[in-house]
Order: structure tokens, then sequence, then C-alpha cells
């Protein structure tokens, strides 16, 4: 394998019209359109822009923690007794998850922009976090919007957004989860469209926000790669990531794009198993449809109505999938599994057991395939995966499902 | 061809010197046959075209009025094809008022698009606005209903500048939507004053006659917008009452349809 990466010609996508082969786009009210074209020139000029590229450096450094370690799990590796198992470990950054890298890009893009209101989605809570987290260290006002379901179940990061200073503005249209959030930030920001900035959290919706997130989250694959040549000498023989929207897979997946001998491997959620129909495994169990603002594998009836996803990990807990997965999907360059919430919950249990990491549910469900395409490799291969979230958040969804009262 | 059919009245209208009234409601809200008589009843008391609904689970550009409507469809078992069968009945006993069919894209790609729209014309239906397909990506959509013989009415927003605006113009035929605010349906109130200059532009760059809605509730605003545009669209209202007569317990039909009288009475009236 080379140790140098060949010309990426994946970096061609997605094409000017925002386009991942047949995914992507742009499917917007025309209220929005003027704003998501100007956000597109504004984001490729930033882009372009050294001192842009600079900033973003500097804040990744000093105030997320970047980089973050590349780590071998030497006991799950034992466990498995097939290849060497890695993990980056993304959930060290602040906030403790992955998604501050898209936060802190973004931020400083709408302040660029000369926005002064910052408004989210959130699922699970940690992109209403990490949104809030930057907009407290920024000075921008910040409104979440979060399912009222969500509330109820992630009280803690509601708390924190709170304490951050932003406002969460339960949703109780639709059935209150992630999908009804992200309708209700869209709904704010054809409201509000002169100074608000949306701040998406994962690789989808209208272009550009899946190849912005992409590219603000690329630095995981970027960093992963630089890092295992340094201690192995040579690239993995799999990536493997959890994937909801995407957002943690995609960052890591593409600077392996063009790598031929690196397997991409994504998990969705299979909530209670893909045959229950609960489930979030939209690229499994979906179809190509329009929600959001793109085109892409959805869980819908055969009336085109978007089905309610299922996953004990409100942050996988969506029905669709960023475009650009829906693409590496039909392309066959990336492989998509899944995991049920037993399986994430045996993962996450193991893997706190075995390396003193308390995983989020999220990268638990990574981890639960792990073990077997590590078999699957044999030894003398490397797996790497994304660690992209620690567990602290869900301490209490576990303990309700294991029976335990804390 | 059915596109006629909004022309002809157009042009009819425009004779008489008035604006339209175009009554929105949703498609099997609250049930398909009390919509049914809803719909049976509107050119009665006075909607000069009609726009109908068909629901969908995520509807980004509306406000509470409407989501509650489509979720009340849904509730119903409303689908695409039932929304069709109402044009088919309706045409039975109407074949002079436009059905302009409004909704979301993903059931209409789920459907296919030229079979899509060959049915819709079969059912007889005249015109399709699809709330989240702006010009850039509805190329396919538009070959479709060309071949169909069936309009599609794009809108124009506050936000959408004169070289926008010839591009949202160049595939729209029937009349053009303006959005009088920036904002979900049924939310903001339009401003007369503010929407007339708007309307003499989308006029201008599109040939076409301007109907303005997204924010006329009451007569007197529709009045208002009737005064400077070439119809006045109303919605959230109409579909408010079918709300209220759950919530009362009594039948849906009379209420929207007083309500719909009353509007249509200030259009007709408003350039008196």
């Amino acid at each position: 394998m080379n140790a140098t990466s060949p010309p990426n010609t994946w970096d061609s996508y997605p094409d000017v019209n925002g386009r991942f082969g047949d995914f992507g786009g742009r499917y917007v009210a025309e209220t929005l359109m003027p704003l998501v074209l100007d956000l597109d020139r504004a984001y490729a000029a930033a882009k372009a822009d050294p001192s842009f590229q600079a900033e973003l450096n500097g804040y990744l450094t000093h105030y997320v923690g970047r980089p973050s370690p590349l780590y071998f799990a030497e006991r799950l590796t034992q466990h498995f007794g097939g290849a060497k198992i890695y993990f980056k470990r993304d959930e060290l950054n602040h906030t403790g998850a992955h998604k501050i890298n898209n936060c802190m890009g973004q931020i400083l893009l709408a302040m660029r922009m000369g926005k002064t209101r910052i408004i989210a989605e959130t699922g699970a809570g940690q992109h209403g976090v990490a949104t809030a987290t930057v907009c407290a260290r920024f000075g921008l006002p910040c409104i979440v919007y979060m399912g009222e379901t969500d509330v109820e179940r992630q009280k803690p990061n509601v708390f924190r957004m709170n304490l951050l200073g932003a406002e969460v503005r339960p949703v109780t249209s639709g059935t209150g989860t992630l999908k009804d959030a992200m309708n209700e930030a869209m709904r704010d920001w054809v409201t509000n469209v002169a100074d608000t900035y949306y701040l998406i959290g994962t690789a989808a919706g209208p272009h550009p926000y899946p190849a912005m997130v992409r590219d603000f989250q690329s630095v995981i694959g970027t960093e992963a790669r630089a890092q295992m040549l340094q201690m192995e000498g040579r690239l993995p023989d799999a990536v493997v990531a959890c994937i909801g929207g995407g957002s943690n897979a995609i960052g890591l997946f593409h600077p392996f794009l063009a790598d031929e001998g690196v397997r991409l491997i994504g998990v969705e959620a299979a909530g209670h198993g893909l045959e229950s129909g609960l489930h979030a495994a939209s690229l499994t169990g979906g179809r190509p449809g329009v929600l959001h603002g793109n085109k892409t594998y959805l869980l819908q009836d055969p009336d085109g109505q978007i089905i309610d996803a299922h996953s004990i990990s409100a942050g996988l807990d969506y029905p669709g999938i960023g475009p650009e997965h829906a693409f590496l999907h039909d392309a066959g360059r990336a492989e998509y599994v899944s995991a049920t919430d037993e399986e994430a919950l045996d993962a996450f249990k193991l893997c706190a057991e075995l390396e003193g990491i308390i995983p989020a549910l999220e990268p638990a469900h990574a981890l639960a395939r792990v073990g077997e395409i590590a078999k699957d490799l044999g030894p003398d291969r490397i797996v790497l995966m994304n660690l992209c979230g620690r567990g602290d958040k869900d301490i209490f969804t576990v303990a309700d499902a294991l029976g335990r009262r804390i | 061809m059915t596109k006629a059919r909004i022309d002809d009245r157009f042009a009819a209208l425009k004779a008489e010197g008035r604006a339209a009234f175009i009554a929105y409601i949703m498609a099997g809200d609250p049930d398909l046959e009390q919509s049914f008589e809803i719909l049976s009843g509107l050119p009665g008391a006075g909607a000069d075209l009609i726009e109908l609904g068909f629901p969908f689970s995520d509807p980004m550009a509306e406000g509470v009025p409407i989501q509650r409507a489509a979720q009340r469809s849904l509730a119903a078992k409303t689908t695409l094809a039932k929304t069709l069968d109402l044009v088919r009945r309706f045409r039975l006993q109407d074949t002079a008022t436009p059905i302009v069919l409004m909704g979301y894209l993903n059931p209409v790609l789920n459907w296919g698009f030229e079979a899509f729209a060959a049915a819709a014309a079969d059912a007889g239906a005249d015109g399709l606005i699809i709330v989240d397909c702006p010009p850039e990506e509805s190329g396919p959509l538009a070959d479709a209903l060309d071949a169909a013989g069936i309009s599609l009415i794009r809108l124009a927003a506050p936000t959408t500048d004169d070289a926008r605006l010839a591009i949202v113009a160049r595939r729209t035929s029937g009349f053009m939507y303006y959005v009088s605010v920036a904002g979900v349906t049924g939310a903001k109130e339009a401003d007369e004053t503010a929407v007339a200059p708007a309307v003499v532009r989308v006029r201008q760059a599109s040939g076409l006659p301007v109907a303005v809605g997204f924010g006329i509730k009451t007569p007197e605003r529709a009045a208002a917008i009737a005064r400077v545009a070439d119809a006045a669209v109303v919605g959230s209202a109409l579909v408010d009452e079918v709300a209220a007569a759950l919530a009362e317990g009594s039948p849906a039909t009379p209420k929207v349809l007083v309500k719909a009288a009353a509007l249509a009475q200030a259009v007709r009236t408003a350039r008196a």
C-alpha cells in the first residue's frame, strides 16, 4: 500500500449543483434558495482563504484539543484475536464528541458572513451542546430546536445547553424527534432570513452543507491517516464508523477514499432489528427520496411519507443519511452494515471493561461490528474505528436498559 | 389541455376587472368524505380557483395550522392517489374551476414524475405547486408536467432578486405564486404596501397573473391584497376552521364554507 495518497478523484464531488451522483442537491423553498446560494459562495471563499483555515486550525488546537490521539486498543485486540484495533479518540475533544469540529468551522463562517443569530437542531443534544459552546465562546445568541421526546430523554444535555446560555426550544410538531427539530429550525430560518445562520450538525441538508460539514469533519480522517502511517508505517485495512446523518463517518472516510486498499465500513443503527421495522438504517432499510433539502436514502412508507427512526442512541435516530453516503453506497466504495440496540449495549460494556473507556452509544454501534471485522481480516491486519463520542451523556439510558437505578 | 382552465379563469376575471380568490384546503382533512364536501362547496362559496394540498409528514414551510391539517389528513390515511380521486370526483360536477395541487416533492417523486403527471391530468388537475423544488431541481418534473399539459406554478419570495426572478419565471405557466412574507404559512401578516411593488416586478418578469399568499387570514387582508394582486390565496384561516369544528364537535364543511364565502366576498368587492 502506498504511503502517500494518490490524487483523490472523489474530491470532484459534489458537482456545482451540490450533486453526489444522483444524490444531494438543494431542495428548499424559494425563500431559502438565495440564502443557500449565498452560503455556498461564502463557504467557497472561506475555504480558499488561508487566513480562515489558519484561524480555524488555531481554535482546533487550543480550544478543541486537536489532534486527538490514535490509540491501540490492545485488550480489545486480544479479546477478539484478529486484526489490530485502533481507536481515533475524538471523544476526547472539548464537549466530548466530534460535533465541535464542524461547529467551530461553521461559527467562524457565520461571523465572517456577518450573521448575528445562530440556530441549530439537535437529537441527542451533542450537536446542541457543541453549538451552544461555540456561541458562548464568540458571544452570539443561540437557539437550539430539540424534539420534546429528546428533551425528556437527554435532560443532562438540555441543562448543559442552558448553562452555556443557549435557549432550548422543545419541538412538539410531528413526532417530536430529530427530524421535527430540523423542520422547525428550517421554519425559523425561513422566518429570520436577514440575520440568522443555521448551523446544521450533520453532513446532510441542502448544498453546501453536506460538503461543508464533511470538509470540517475531515480533520478526523486526515489526522488518523497521518497518525497511522507514523505508528504503523502503513494504512489500515479497514476504517469503521457509526452512521446517523453520517458526519463522523464521512469525516473519517473522505481522506481514505482514494486509498483503494482501505475498506470503508459504516454501521447504521438497527434498533430492535431490521425485520422489526423499528430501526434507523436508512441505507439498509430505506430508499431514495427528498427530505430536508437533499435527495438521499430515507425511511419512508409506500406513499412517500417519512417514517420515524428508532435507535437506543438518540444521535443515530434519524430517518435519512447524508447524500455522500448514499452515493458511496451505490458506487460500492463504502460498505454499510448495521448493529442493534442490544449489540451496541454489549459493545458499550465491553469497551468500558476492557479499555477503561466509556464510549457513547453511537460509536458503540461501530464497535459492535469491529470484532467480526477484526476476526475476518485476521492477525497482521489493522482496523481503525472512530470513537466519535464519550458515554457520559448515555449513562442514564444505559442504566435504564440494564434495569439499574442510578 | 388542462392548462387552459387556469388561463381561461384569469382571462375571465380580468374582463370582470377583479382579482381571484384562491382557497386552499388539505385533501383528507378532517377525512376524505368531509374534504370532498368542502371541495365541492368551494366554487359555490365563491372560490375562483382551488389549491388542493396533499399531505406530507414533514412540511417544512408550513406554520402550525397547515402542519396540523397535514397530520389530520395522514391520520385519515390520505395518500396522493386518494387526493387525485377527490379531483376526479369533483370534475364530474365542475369542469370550469381550476384545481392546483400543492405539496412537497417526496410523495410525487415516490410515485414517479411521468406516471404522476399523467394520473393528475387524467383526474382533472390543472397545476402543481411543489414547495421544496426550486427551479434548479425541477427540470425533470417540469418535463413530465409539460408532457401531461399541467402547469408548473413556481413561487417567488421577498428574497428572490431580479436575476433569480427570471430563472423562477422561465418554466412557470398559469400564474406565479408570490410568497408575501419571509416565513412559514399563516404566521406573519401580508402588508399590501410592500406587496404591491413586488407584484408588479413578478408580473413583469413572468408575463403571468400573480397570486399572493402566505399571510392572508381575514377578509380585510384579502381585500387589501386583491386591490394590488391578481389573486389572493387563503389557506391557514380555512384549515383553522376545520380545527375549530373538530374542537367543538361540529361538522367542518359549513364552517369552512362560511369562512370561504366571507373571504370571497371581500375579494370580489375589493376594487368596487
